[in-house]
């Protein structure tokens, strides 16, 4: 088997056999000593403070006295909570509106930059037009979601003196305050806000491709479009699976935003675990409660984090082949 | 010409192609579409330049979209005094500055161990650090809270550099080991035989290589920090500990601020990050394989 191979992916088959690291005469175990100091703040800031959430999820506590241990009642309760679940369905709009769409426009907008604006247009032009994309990713949520309020508010909002000026008045609407446009409109905050993330992540991986590999694509009559599937693609691709594991987890646990512009509402038609778990924390006290969302909405991005990375580690598998 | 000119002056080692002039009308729509989206981008930002500069008066009468009919600093004034903004920027800058650079060290040690030393069951060490990641913050809150006052930590900045290193790393792990298992193993191999040690190899060759990927980590780390909300708002209680996002959103829920206030808070609020920004868009446009073979 090992015959048919370039030397080089043989070498790396026989390490991964022999659980070796790739430097020679230098075994894996010795890298451990790298790992202990994240491994002891990693301990001390998220696994001891993740366990006692977990512990907190069979109690009732109300923030005042002492939890008491309420067994499963917390779980029970969560499995037939109607809103529970309605969040969670709105969850799957937030992973459209912050990983499937901000992917999609990144990697076009990416490769534009990259491929046609830079060696056309000049490195600065390049950075700049990637400068302006980044720059909502600048501002803090507080901030972003505060001028975006204010742009959709039904009085004196800019979206509605806008449609005012150039003579639609008449669609003016509450934007973010009324059930029908309200999760989309939050959708559309969202890919705004993180368009950005993947652009910058991606055009600093495109530049570790080498520019003759697209002058010689070119030369052979490639078009753009066949040059990014054969070039930009596969070449970025570590960064994609980057982006999309970290903006779905982003997507699951998205709060500022919902707290800030709907407050999960009207009703219930914007709320997402994490808001309707920070509410049982903070406003209804129900500690136990909101112990128990949050955990499972851990359980939820774990499950989604180690199909991802099953998924990657295959797609890596295969391109070593 | 003029790009060459520029990457000469920089002294840069990139190989950034020269802007050729043969541009052809694909070209120039694809620019033109480019700054149209990018106008949709920045819209927000247009909206809020042209409110914080305006009097109260002025935007009742004509509203959002009008032009300033007189230039007014009143908002911007009004708002600086009332948070003691450069304290609000000092906090700000020292906290998330220091939360950047602990956290692209931290990140380094995690992915040498495991993108370049490939430790056994590397993929479930990242997801255990991921988990950093993936925890909702206020799951943590309770716990943290407990643990931070009973150390003294609680109300101090030390307490968000913390939390926020271990956080900030978590990311900065993930993405340093996926690209230092693509690091070139014939370097590593040349460095062995040249007899250098691990720390050697660490600080010598995979350091200086993977710089352009460390100074992304850096600038998110730094403004990610920067815009961090909930941990802070909850862990700075006192006015003098505060960070700029805190500040600028106690307006929203302070009736006695006008709209154009809060649009001169907003807007000045976002100076420093975007300054920030703007000097290390330099950094990120580096080659990733400057000084690597290929």
């Amino acid at each position: 088997m090992s015959k048919r191979k370039t030397p080089k992916s043989s070498g790396q088959a026989a390490v991964r056999e022999q659980g070796m690291s790739r430097i020679p005469g230098s075994p894996s175990s010795r890298f451990w000593l790298y790992l202990i100091p994240g491994f002891l703040m990693l301990l001390w800031i998220i696994i001891i403070p993740a366990i006692w959430n977990i512990y907190l999820s069979f109690t009732n506590y109300r923030g005042i006295k002492p939890p008491t241990w309420a067994g499963l009642d917390n779980w029970i309760r969560l499995f037939q909570d109607e809103t529970f679940w309605v969040s969670f369905r709105n969850s799957i709009w937030m992973i459209i509106a912050m990983v499937v769409i901000p992917i999609l426009i990144g990697l076009v907008l990416a490769s534009l930059i990259f491929d046609v604006v830079q060696k056309k247009f000049g490195a600065k032009t390049a950075s700049t037009m990637r400068a302006i994309y980044y720059f909502p990713q600048l501002l803090p949520i507080a901030v972003a979601s505060l001028v975006m309020g204010w742009i959709f508010r039904p009085e004196n909002g800019a979206l509605n003196a806008l449609l005012e000026a150039i003579g639609l008045g008449g669609l003016q609407h509450d934007w973010l305050g009324k059930p029908d446009t309200a999760l989309i409109f939050l959708m559309l905050i969202m890919i705004w806000i993180q368009l950005g993330y993947p652009l910058v992540i991606f055009m600093s991986g495109l530049q570790r491709v080498d520019p003759e590999l697209y002058e010689a694509a070119s030369l052979d009559g490639a078009n753009w479009w066949q040059r990014f599937l054969a070039i930009t693609l596969p070449a970025i691709k570590p960064e994609i699976f980057v982006v999309a594991l970290t903006c779905t987890i982003a997507a699951l646990k998205v709060f500022g935003p919902v707290y800030m512009l709907t407050k999960g509402g009207p009703g219930t038609s914007t709320i997402v675990p994490s808001y309707y778990s920070y509410t049982q924390f903070f406003q209804s006290q129900q500690v136990g409660y909101g112990a128990a969302i949050a955990t499972a909405l851990t359980v939820v991005i774990v499950i989604v984090s180690i199909l991802f990375t099953n998924l990657q580690q295959k797609v890596e598998k295969e391109d070593e082949e | 010409m003029t790009t060459a000119t520029i990457q000469a002056k920089s002294g840069k080692k990139t190989r950034v192609p020269r802007a050729r002039k043969n541009r052809s009308a694909g070209d120039w729509l694809i620019l033109a579409l480019l700054i149209v989206g990018g106008l949709v981008m920045l819209f927000p930002f247009i909206v809020l330049l042209l409110n914080a500069f305006k009097t109260t008066a002025d935007y009742n009468a004509s509203g959002p979209l009008s032009w300033p009919s007189e230039f007014s600093l009143d908002g911007l004034s009004k708002f600086w005094d009332r948070v003691n903004f450069p304290e609000k920027v000092w906090n700000s800058v020292w906290t998330s500055g220091l939360v950047a650079v602990l956290a692209v060290i931290l990140s380094m040690f995690n992915a040498f161990a495991l993108g370049i030393g490939r430790v056994k069951g590397r993929r479930w060490i990242v997801l255990l650090i991921m988990l950093a990641n993936m925890i909702p913050q206020e799951a943590l809150l309770y716990p943290l809270y407990i643990m931070f006052k009973e150390i003294g930590l609680y109300n101090s900045q030390w307490s968000i550099v913390i939390i926020f290193t271990v956080i900030q790393s978590a990311f900065g792990t993930y993405l340093l080991s996926s690209v230092y298992g693509t690091f070139p193993k014939a370097i590593l191999e040349a460095a062995t035989i040249d007899g250098a040690s691990r720390w050697r190899i660490f600080k010598d060759i995979v350091f200086p290589i993977s710089k352009p990927t460390l100074s992304v980590m850096l600038v998110f780390f730094f403004i990610w920090t920067w815009n961090e909300y909930m941990i802070p708002m909850a862990f700075l209680i006192d006015n003098a500990t505060q960070t700029v996002p805190i500040a600028v959103s106690s307006l929203t829920g302070d009736r006695l601020m006008d709209v154009t206030t809060t649009a001169a808070a907003s807007l000045i609020s976002l100076v420093p990050t975007l300054i920030f920004y703007l000097i290390f868009q330099r950094t990120l446009s580096r080659g990733i394989t400057t000084g690597a073979v290929k």
